[in-house]
């Protein structure tokens, strides 16, 4: 039984794990007790597992823990809390862009990696960001208004639409 | 004490799940019994909660602090119906939507409603929690009549006060009730308010849930745990029909450092559990096991010719008006066409998951399952537990847009726990759930017509060819491998409605050959049928058009008299601009791409939700490909009740169907399916997201239909006849790849 010891969420944390090939996410899911990062696929397709290292939105299915070792690690619950949202939280919150919300925490944590890379995207820039994040629910049209939203000056943002618009022409 | 004693390692959302009868007790403990969920957590009387639907009591209690909890048998599967049924009930309540919080689907909590399909949420489940609201707001107005010395009629509740109508001070309803029950029966005749006064119905109020799913705080089935749990996972057949022949155990004992792990083999069953879930995976990878030969299926080639072909259980014909058969010799124009739609999975992103704990006093099992008591009565009657002490909790799961694999893993992890004698969690892998969750099934439809000269359809004949429904439930996996003796019932929801033109149409038979046998097991696949037979209807009523020379739109609305389908096809047609003229379009070429734009309108079930489609796309000749890229649709569910949740769905149904239409057809050989995942069964992804314009057509006077599923069936027809009007090449068989879409272009010359 090795130990791994890396940053998660702002703090030093170690863990241990009888295999190094172990994916984090099963770490993180377990015996860390972040539930933020899900399981969608464990083949890298889907994204719902993805989670920062070191800044880079990363599918945590498949990166053996032994590679995480000595990284800096932000899951969904690191990156902002309902108290205080990260913006793309936010965003997500206020455009009400998710259903199921299965998928949720990849387009967040893609988003989040995006606009840090890229702040002002354009729509089709954050179409192919997010080309490799899979939702079933077909929420897109949300999910792309919700990253525009986050990329956009703060006054701007605000929390609550109070009257949708009668008629939305796509994003 | 296990329920409580484990809800103490668990977070305040699951307290709310598992524990809404201690909230319940504890506000009315003066009456209930004490014993409540500390004695027995498993049985739905030990709960002390009423579950009987004519029973105010079932669907609502008020709390000490004048908080309301709702329950409610349908469940919320990320569709918004938590915060519709809190806003429908607090309409007749008089108490802020915030007060109120839902409790769906706990078979120990909630009402049985019938399960979450056919877009019932809100028409049954919202409509008698409603009545049940209604009701106790006539009680609570008696009892406020009582303690005010006013009579009734000249109160009202508001912010959970009854006051009197015209001013002054009022009295808390929970003080009113003073911590009791209504016991009081649900008045189907309780008045309701008039929807001219409502205040909070018709606000899109957000879905509370929403900040949890975003900040990972959402507790989903597959989040769910409890003490001494173990994993599992189960080691499905290579192929549908193959027996377990042997297992090598010593196969995972050469894994460097693994935890301690159990086979389990129950003659054909067979799993992997153990304390840590990546031992589970490890193990379930490495075991070695040998199964026998099994060819039954007939593979995708050749479909449309074996269902063809196929035994007919019985025909059916479920429209017959006139007789086209005489009629159509006289047509002057005859058109016939086939259509085909393939088996599809519900493809949910996350596999199934359930949590069960079976003990020798009960069972409760933790699941996604959008039938919970459905799935209840099944448990209890295939693993011989008695169905008093069986209770199913509802936990979001990933989407399931029908019955995914989640009543099959529910059973996996009875029938392991069971075994056991330990709470065991079963995940199903990526692989499981596209191999294994039961399919939509396919549909092939011939349809002929006939048009007299003057262009009226004089003679419409739809058969189509489905899998016949079997009463009984559907055999679980885990019990067909076992050998546990089961029902195989066979049920994929109400798939022949929508086979008949909703126009205007002399002599229409819509003929239904039930099959016996079908490839892959059939289940409900988000609006049932509907998809497939809009797709074939409306895309014929396209060609009936393009035959008679008359532009699409007002081929239609010539044959159209219900004000409502009007108005919904005026409004859709004149949002997205639709000039009249005959398709193709003369002026379709854009530089390499060929661009067209298509109608399409329904009547959900011929008897619920008017929609009317259009879209605008772009062929690609040389790749063969579609974009498409721009979906407008006006959308009639009458009473609205939360406009953004609705759009949700309704912009969801649009782009889902969009992905089966383009990409989704279900694989597979003579052994199994071989979409196994998302390179196998690819989806729609973001570049492929067209702008969506949504117009809602509210109707507070009428009655509030579903919209979980409806907007989803004219999807199919719209792109194939854009991409008729862009092309000239008319696409009937789904999904539309490219190089069914070159196909279609060489042979249209």
């Amino acid at each position: 039984m090795a130990t791994y010891a890396f940053r998660l969420n702002g703090r030093s944390v170690s863990v241990d794990s009888w295999d190094p090939g172990q994916p984090l996410l099963y770490l993180l899911r377990g015996a860390l007790g972040l539930h933020g990062p899900k399981f969608g696929c464990g083949l890298e397709q889907c994204g719902a597992c993805t989670v920062l290292v070191d800044k880079q939105a990363t599918r945590s299915c498949t990166m053996p823990v032994s590679r995480a070792a000595g990284r800096d690690i932000t899951t969904l619950e690191g990156l902002g809390t309902i108290e205080k949202p990260h913006s793309v939280q936010a965003a997500f919150i206020a455009e009400q862009a998710a259903q199921c919300g299965y998928c949720t925490n990849g387009m967040i944590m893609t988003a989040a990696a995006l606009l840090s890379r890229t702040p002002k995207p354009t729509l089709e820039q954050v179409k192919q960001g997010l080309a490799g994040n899979l939702c079933r629910c077909g929420t897109h049209t949300r999910i792309l208004r919700a990253v525009m939203r986050a990329s956009q000056p703060p006054p701007r943002v605000a929390l609550r639409r109070a009257t949708p618009k009668q008629s939305e022409g796509g994003v | 004490m296990q329920t409580l004693s484990s809800m103490s390692s668990i977070s305040r959302r699951d307290l709310l799940k598992t524990g809404g009868a201690l909230v319940v007790s504890f506000a009315f403990g003066a009456v209930l019994p004490r014993r409540s969920a500390a004695q027995s957590p498993t049985a739905d009387g030990d709960l002390a909660k009423m579950l009987d639907p004519s029973e105010v009591d079932s669907f609502l209690a008020i709390h000490a602090d004048g908080s309301v909890t709702l329950y409610t048998g349908k469940v919320d599967i990320g569709t918004g119906l938590r915060i519709a049924v809190a806003q429908m009930a607090a309409e007749e309540l008089g108490v802020p939507a915030e007060r109120i919080s839902v409790v769906d689907g706990d078979t120990g909590l909630c009402p049985d409603q019938g399960g979450t399909g056919g877009s019932t949420g809100l028409t049954r489940g919202g409509v008698e929690v409603r009545q049940a609201a209604a009701t106790a707001r006539k009680a609570l107005l008696t009892l406020g009549a009582a303690q005010l010395n006013r009579p009734a009629a000249d109160l009202t509740i508001a912010d959970g006060q009854v006051r009197p109508l015209a001013g002054g001070s009022g009295i808390g309803i929970a003080a009113l009730l003073g911590e009791r029950r209504f016991s009081v029966k649900v008045d189907p005749r309780a008045p309701l308010t008039a929807p001219a006064r409502y205040t909070v119905v018709g606000k899109p109020l957000l879905r509370p849930e929403v900040p949890d799913k975003c900040t990972g705080r959402h507790v989903y089935v597959q989040d769910f745990s409890l003490p001494g749990m173990l994993h599992a996972r189960v080691i499905r057949p290579p192929t549908v029909g193959a027996k377990l022949v042997s297992v090598d155990e010593s196969s995972i004992r050469s894994i460097p450092g693994i935890p301690d792990v159990r086979v389990v083999r129950i003659d054909s069953f067979l799993a992997v559990v153990s304390k840590d879930e990546w031992a589970a995976v490890r193990a379930a990878t490495a075991l070695k096991s040998t199964w026998s030969d099994w060819q039954g299926l007939p593979g995708n080639d050749g479909l449309v010719r074996y269902l063809r072909d196929g035994a007919i259980d019985r025909d059916e014909a479920v429209v017959s008006r006139g007789d086209p058969a005489a009629a159509m010799p006289g047509a002057a124009k005859k058109l016939s066409a086939t259509y085909f739609w393939p088996s599809q999975s519900h493809a949910s992103l996350g596999p199934s998951c359930a949590v069960a704990d079976v003990r020798a006093d009960g069972a409760t099992i933790w699941s996604a399952s959008q039938g919970t008591h459905g799935l209840r009565n099944n448990l209890a009657r295939v693993f011989g537990l008695p169905v008093a002490k069986v209770r199913v909790v509802f936990l979001e799961g990933s989407g399931s847009y029908g019955t995914n694999g989640s009543d099959y893993v529910a059973a996996d992890a009875v029938l392991l726990s069971k075994t056991i004698g330990q709470p065991v969690r079963v995940q199903w892998t990526r692989q499981d759930e596209h191999r294994w969750d039961p399919k939509g099934p396919q549909q092939l439809l011939d349809l002929q017509a006939g048009l007299d000269s003057t262009g009226r359809i004089v003679a419409w004949d739809t058969q189509m060819w489905l899998p016949a429904t079997r009463p009984g439930g559907r055999a679980y996996l885990a019990a067909e491998a076992a050998g546990i003796a089961q029902e195989r019932g066979q049920n994929a929801g109400a798939l022949a409605q929508n086979g008949d033109p909703p126009y205007a149409a002399e002599n229409v038979r819509v003929l239904v050959h039930w099959l016996k046998e079908t490839p892959l097991v059939p289940s409900n696949l988000r609006a049932p049928g509907k998809i497939a037979n809009v797709f074939a209807v409306e895309s014929f009523t396209d060609e009936l058009a393009a035959a008679a020379g008359v532009d699409p739109v007002a081929f239609r609305l010539s044959r159209l008299t219900d004000p409502r389908a009007i108005d919904a096809l005026t409004r859709a047609t004149t949002t997205f601009g639709w000039r009249a003229r005959t398709s193709p379009n003369p002026q379709a070429r854009q530089g390499n791409l060929l661009t067209g734009r298509g109608v399409a309108y329904m009547r959900y079930k011929q008897a619920e939700n008017y929609i009317a489609m259009v879209m605008d796309v772009a062929v690609d000749p040389a790749s063969g490909r579609i974009a498409v890229r721009r979906v407008v649709c006006a959308h009639d569910c009458g009473l609205v009740v939360n406009p953004d949740a609705l759009r949700n769905q309704i912009e969801g149904c649009i782009v889902q169907t969009l992905s089966r239409t383009l990409h989704e057809e279900v694989k597979f050989d003579r052994s199994r399916v071989t979409s196994a995942d998302w390179a196998s069964y690819p989806i729609l992804t973001f570049p492929e997201a067209p702008a969506i314009d949504v117009i809602l057509i509210d109707r507070p006077d009428q009655p509030l239909l579903g919209a979980g599923e409806a907007a989803t069936a004219p999807v199919a027809a719209a792109l194939a006849n854009a991409v008729f009007d862009a092309t000239g090449a008319r696409l009937r068989t789904v999904p539309f790849t490219p190089e069914r879409v070159k196909a279609a272009l060489r042979s249209n010359g």
